[in-house]
């Protein structure tokens, strides 16, 4: 792991190395300590703040008294829990929807041989071009008004669910899983009977699990994180995520309870990534080191 | 810049032998079973690419010139949409927001980045730590994020100009100043979204063999030499293809000045996205909002081609 760096190892065994190096390491830690853990502090803790303490100047560092009615209003006056089961529903959905029918489809591609797969592998990629938000308009009318079954999928979290199939990343990230697994395994399945869904099921998904995890943790925060989409999609206040439903109400409620509020919004994401930091930051190591 | 142009030689991407045309009807009518199961693997997600991602892109540059209002058949305007656009006082400060947006978040969001990994690689404690708090960031959601630094730049209990009193610096207006709104949105898009950067970085600088330093210090390079010669010529592609990334991303800014500004003061971070969403759902314009639209297409098309080009290299095979 103690690979040479910039700086020699020989030169920071010198005690003149040892103390510019001692030096910075403090700054960097003061310096992340103050970008980016004490804002999370302040948040923390300036919901718990009274509502005169935190407009106070000079502020406070510390709350004059802990008080957690700021989380508890939170939580009952801006109807916290079910704009969190909309999102928690959204996610979930988007995840099972993505999991299933990208799965498939990059299976079929990969490993099926169908007519024409190339023009619809290119076809896919080609909307890796196509920037996301640049376009929703023209998804949002279609959307609004399916095309041939003219329905509307507005106020419904199949709007969230269906789009979120679309995901041409995801889609090629599987793919070019599956074109890694020998043909071999799969013909030695066939002959042994098993079908193309029984060798999917039984073969190429227990083989896949890390490119699954990638995708599922993809998946989730898109749809925890966004704003644009859901905001057009969903104007019936009682179906609006999370994301939605705190810039809606951010207007007229008292600055610490929006405060709590976003303390309350953030936790199932930073709790997701503290628990899974390991798979997560080295998913995004590996990512570039391809190039 | 090695790594983009070394290809297997076409013997090793052959594609297999094409196989010999059925001779008999049992074997065709076998193939055909084979094509309906594939596609019926495909079905679910070739649907959704068509409705949600090929329809609509169709759909803005046929909208783009027509008068729509939904609910009523559309009509032809010819490029009624894109003078309209075009005359529209608010066009010109969109896309200049936008662009001075994306480069002011390139130059700041980009050298930071750099930097700081360059730094964090030399340490050699409290390497776990560091990843995870300079990431932290990026898993807060955006919106709450925005919320947070629109309460940092409140002209009256603000963090931010409390943190100006306390080093006895003259206070900002920050978002809410017209000279100052833009560079305050770019801090906020830095700040939330360095995390990724940053770890790319690391496993770019990770990457680079360590041997290259060590025979640059035998040839005499200063630690100033040794980035320049060193880290940065072995640490290019990765450093290109962030920054058209980015460019690409900063294009399509909308949450932050939507909830920190409104657009304003004075559309002064009035960007494209946000005129597209007010085009359409303010205005109920969508003509206006679908050229708008294919305007912004177009340039990040532009880009994202020449990201997909640059690294297309072991993808030849698609």
């Amino acid at each position: 792991m103690s690979t040479r760096t910039l700086v020699s190892p020989a030169a920071l065994a010198r005690p003149r190395g040892r103390a510019v190096y001692w030096t910075v390491f403090t700054a960097v830690l003061v310096l992340f300590v103050i970008a980016f853990l004490f804002p999370v502090y302040w948040m923390v803790t300036g919901a718990m703040k009274s509502p005169d303490e935190v407009a106070k100047t000079p502020p406070t560092l510390v709350p004059e008294q802990w008080r957690f009615s700021g989380y508890t209003d939170a939580w009952d006056l801006m109807q916290l829990p079910q704009h969190l089961w909309n999102t928690v529903v959204q996610a979930a959905g988007a995840w099972l929807f993505q999991l299933v029918f990208c799965t498939a489809a990059a299976y079929a591609l990969s490993k099926l041989r169908p007519a024409f797969g190339k023009v619809i592998l290119g076809g896919i990629l080609a909307t890796l071009m196509v920037p996301a938000q640049a376009l929703v308009v023209p998804k949002y009318l279609t959307v609004a008004d399916l095309p041939l079954i003219h329905t509307s999928l507005l106020n419904d979290p199949l709007s969230i669910w269906l789009p979120a199939v679309a995901n041409a990343f995801n889609l090629y990230l599987l793919k070019r899983f599956f074109d890694q697994i020998p043909r071999d395994v799969l013909e030695a399945a066939e002959i042994d009977g098993a079908g193309k869904l029984r060798t999917l099921w039984s073969i190429v998904l227990p083989m896949s699990r890390p490119v699954l995890g990638v995708v599922s943790i993809f998946a989730l925060v898109a749809v925890w994180q966004d704003f644009l989409w859901p905001l057009m999609v969903f104007s019936d206040t009682g179906k609006q995520p999370i994301s939605v439903a705190l810039v809606q109400l951010s207007q007229n409620i008292q600055l610490t309870v929006l405060i709590a509020a976003m303390v309350i919004a953030s936790i199932p994401m930073v709790a997701l990534f503290l628990l899974f930091q390991r798979h997560i930051i080295a998913g995004i190591s590996a990512g570039s080191t391809k190039g | 810049m090695t790594e983009t142009t070394a290809r297997p030689p076409a013997e090793a991407i052959a594609v297999p032998p094409v196989q010999a045309p059925p001779p008999a009807g049992g074997r065709g009518r076998r193939r055909l079973a084979d094509q309906a199961r594939a596609y019926g693997f495909l079905l679910g997600g070739l649907l959704c690419f068509a409705l949600f991602s090929w329809y609509p892109a169709i759909r803005a540059v046929v909208i783009a010139f027509q008068k729509y209002t939904p609910g009523s058949s559309p009509e032809w305007v010819g490029t009624a949409n894109f003078t309209r656009v075009l005359d529209d006082p608010e066009f010109t400060a969109a896309w200049r927001n936008t662009l001075t947006f994306t480069l002011l978040a390139l130059l700041i969001g980009f050298a930071i980045p750099f930097l700081l990994a360059l730094v964090l690689n030399e340490l050699r404690h409290a390497k776990a730590f560091f990843r995870v708090v300079v990431y932290l960031p990026v898993m807060i959601p955006p919106v709450v994020s925005a919320l947070l630094w629109k309460w940092f730049y409140d002209p009256g209990a603000g963090l931010a100009n409390e943190a100006l009193r306390f080093a006895h610096l003259p206070t900002s207006n920050w978002s809410n100043g017209a000279d100052t709104a833009l560079i305050s949105l770019v801090i906020v898009a830095t700040w939330a979204n360095m995390g990724g950067t940053v770890l790319i970085y690391l496993a770019a600088l990770q990457s680079i063999p360590g041997e290259l330093y060590e025979a640059a210090e035998l040839d005499g390079a200063g630690l100033l030499q040794r980035i320049r010669h060193v880290t940065i010529p072995q640490t290019r592609f990765v450093i290109l293809m962030l920054m058209l990334l980015q460019i690409i991303a900063t294009m399509q800014v909308f949450t932050e000045p939507f909830v920190i500004t409104g657009g304003g003061p004075e559309n002064a971070t009035v960007t494209v996205l946000y005129l597209i969403y007010k085009y359409a759902f303010l205005y109920n314009d969508f003509g206006g909002a679908c050229a708008l639209s294919v305007m912004l297409l177009v340039l990040l098309g532009a880009f994202s081609a020449l990201y997909l080009w640059l690294t297309r290299s072991g993808e030849d095979d698609v």
